[in-house]
Parts: structure tokens; C-alpha cells; sequence
């Protein structure tokens, strides 16, 4: 549960949407979609692949894609599984930032321009648009992703102040889909790096007044591949399809960390 | 696994401001090499060291003490911003706003001191 934040004002659609009165036919336009297509049982080369697609107002980039892997080209690769922002399976590059394909809409972009999608950097490409996300999940492993107490389980809830509970909401939002990772400068050229995600995902709990761990939490991230790799580029922060400051939070671990040391 | 280019990440002005504030690091310290050598000159003799003092009074070296200058005062400004963006609890919400503050102050201190430098060119030097 998550209080909704102030979200920002829809951007003017960048196409004339005729006013389609009565059981008119459904306005559409034409999308130019340019795919960085890579499988390594044909090539070792990535390349780009391009469609013309005939598109509506409600269409989102997903939508695109699913037109070709559907209609055109079986082959095109990507994850996507509940195409409603919520699970966080595709995050990839759009234009060349960070976003989620199911919540960006075609008519918010520039469409006299072809559409560019790439798969998010830093992680190995496997096919298309699938990265490996392993070394993703290994960082947010070793921050301790769950709630440790140690005091005896009471019969009811472990009862939290409003107040407390409003602490760590901005980072409760976090579906892991790695577009702050990804998007970060120091994560593509440091692999080791923790990222932004498992930062995020451990404020979630270092400022959670029911947990006990968060000391632990702090040691693992007190190191050079730590919060301290973190130069503040923003990026993370514009990225993420949720609205979390994560740049903030990530701060907010590094003081963290120095007012427990002093 | 090769890979051809794709595109640049598009990042806005904190990722910039991070490319220019690393770029113009590495060249600050590249001019501070160059500067503990010529400064220590004087150790070898005081003519010595007048000789290549004397080989900056020409446009090229104005061209560039004007791009070291300039490159000090945005690693400088821009540091002030990192201080406050780690140490201030909003600074990450007006992390915009203040590298605008950076780019105005930058733009002031450039016309001021690119002017002064210029006419004391223009002048030979007079007074040094």
C-alpha cells in the first residue's frame, strides 16, 4: 500500500487527434519503429531493424511491438508480462531513456521521427530487448530485502506510527524493473556497483522502525562499491516509471551511513 | 559478443553536469602538472623562469587561460552543488534549479574576467 504521489501533468499529445464525433472511424497515425535487434545464434552483431506501423491514440509502445512480434516478425524478443506498469518486465530504452514500453503512449512522442528502442544498458544482452538480469538480482540480495526483528512475533501486528510508516513510502513503490540501474552512469562502466534498485530497496528497510537490521544493511552498503559510488547524475531519478526519488533516497542512506559512524 | 553502436543515453542536466564537472577535473589537473613544473622553475633560475612565463603573452595561451579559467569556475560552482546536493536535504529536489544558479554565475564571472583579461592583453600587459 502505497499513498499515490502528485504525478505530473500529462504532456500535450505532440499529434492532432481529430475529434472523431459520433461512430466515426477511430483516428490513426503512422509510427516509424526502429528496433536494436541482436541474437547471437545468427550474428554476433547487433543491428537495426525498422517498421511502418499504423497506430491509435491509445496505443503505447508495447502496443507497437506486440504489432510486430504478432503480425510481422515472430522472431522480435521481448519481456513483457502484465503490460500495466506494475510488474516492471519492460524496461528498456525508448528514445534514448530509460522507460516502461506499457506506459509510454506513442502520441506523447515525436513521431515525425523514427521511435527508438534498445534494450537497457549495463546488463548482457541476451536477445533483442531480453538483458540478463542476474547481477541485477545479486546486488538486491545481498542488501537483506526483508524485514528482520528480533524481538519475539507479537499476537497482532507490529503496530507503526503514521509518521513512521511515511519514513521509507517513496521506496516502497519500487516494482524492479531496473531502469534506475540501467540508467546509471557508473553502473555501465562498474558492473560491481550496487545500483540505484538495491539502494532504493534497502532505504525501503533501513528506515522501516519495525526492522532491526538496518545497521547490517548500512555495513553492506558502507563500501566502494557502495552508496559511495554514487556521482548524482539524476539519471535514476528521471527514470524510474514510478516516480521514486531514488537519487533522494540514496542520499538519504549516505547520511545515514556518516551520522552512524560519528 | 561485438557489439555496432547504438544510440547515447539521453540523460538531462545532471548527467551533463557530471560529464563536464569529470572533463574539466581531469583537465585542472592535467594544467596543475604543467603548473608545479613551470612554478618550479624559479628553483632553477629566476630567468629560466621569466623565459617561460613570457611564452604565455601570446594569444594562443590567452585562448587558453581563458578555457582553464573557465573550466575552474564550473568545477568550482558545480562542486558548491554536489556539496549541497549531498549534505542538504533538498538539494536533490532543486538539483535543477542550482545548476542553473551554476550556469549564471559562470556566465557573470566568464564575461567579467574574459574582459579584464582581454584588455590587459591589449594593453602589453602594463603592470606585469
Amino acid at each position: 500500500m502505497s499513498t499515490p504521489t502528485k504525478e505530473a501533468a500529462e504532456p500535450a499529445s505532440k499529434i492532432d487527434m481529430k475529434e472523431s464525433g459520433g461512430g466515426g472511424e477511430v483516428p490513426s497515425f503512422e509510427i516509424t519503429l526502429q528496433v536494436r535487434r541482436y541474437d547471437p545464434e545468427f550474428s554476433d552483431e547487433a543491428r537495426w531493424d525498422e517498421w511502418q506501423l499504423t497506430m491509435y491514440g491509445t496505443d503505447r509502445v508495447l502496443d507497437a511491438l506486440h504489432k510486430v512480434k504478432w503480425n510481422i516478425d515472430g522472431s522480435l524478443t521481448f519481456r513483457r508480462s502484465c503490460a500495466h506498469g506494475v510488474c516492471g518486465s519492460d524496461a528498456m530504452r525508448i528514445n534514448g531513456r530509460n522507460r516502461l514500453a506499457c506506459k509510454v503512449l506513442l502520441k506523447d512522442l515525436d513521431t515525425s521521427k523514427p521511435i527508438m528502442v534498445e534494450p537497457i544498458k549495463g546488463l548482457p544482452v541476451e536477445k533483442d530487448l531480453i538483458v540478463d538480469m542476474e547481477p541485477f538480482f545479486q546486488s538486491y540480495r545481498e542488501i537483506m530485502p526483508f524485514m528482520v526483528n528480533n524481538s519475539p512475533a507479537p499476537t497482532a501486528e507490529r503496530l507503526q506510527s503514521p509518521e513512521d510508516r511515511e519514513r521509507f513510502d517513496d521506496t516502497t513503490k519500487c516494482i524492479l524493473c531496473a531502469a534506475c540501474t540501467s540508467s546509471c552512469p557508473v553502473f555501465w562502466t562498474d558492473g560491481q556497483y550496487f545500483g540505484p534498485a538495491a539502494i532504493v530497496n534497502a532505504h525501503r528497510f533501513i528506515f522501516d522502525s519495525r526492522d532491526d537490521a538496518g545497521d547490517m544493511r548500512l555495513e553492506v552498503l558502507n563500501d566502494k562499491e557502495g552508496v559511495w559510488r554514487c556521482r548524482t547524475t539524476f539519471n535514476c531519478t528521471d527514470a524510474c516509471p514510478r516516480g521514486i526519488e531514488v537519487t533522494k533516497a540514496i542520499q538519504e542512506v549516505k547520511r545515514a551511513v556518516l551520522t552512524r559512524s560519528m | 559478443m561485438t557489439q555496432t553502436k547504438g544510440t547515447l543515453y539521453k540523460g538531462s542536466g545532471g548527467m551533463w553536469s557530471w560529464v563536464g564537472h569529470r572533463i574539466t577535473g581531469v583537465g585542472i589537473f592535467f594544467f596543475l602538472l604543467v603548473h608545479v613544473l613551470d612554478t618550479s622553475l624559479v628553483r632553477v633560475s629566476p630567468e629560466a623562469y621569466d623565459a617561460v612565463i613570457g611564452a604565455y603573452k601570446n594569444p594562443i595561451m590567452i585562448i587558453g587561460e581563458i578555457g582553464l579559467v573557465g573550466a575552474i569556475v564550473f568545477h568550482a560552482f558545480n562542486g558548491l552543488r554536489i556539496i549541497l546536493v549531498d549534505f542538504w536535504s533538498k538539494g536533490t529536489r532543486y538539483h535543477k534549479q542550482m545548476l542553473w544558479a551554476v550556469m549564471g554565475l559562470w556566465v557573470i564571472v566568464m564575461i567579467g574576467f574574459t574582459a579584464r583579461h582581454v584588455m590587459l592583453f591589449l594593453d602589453g600587459w602594463g603592470g606585469f
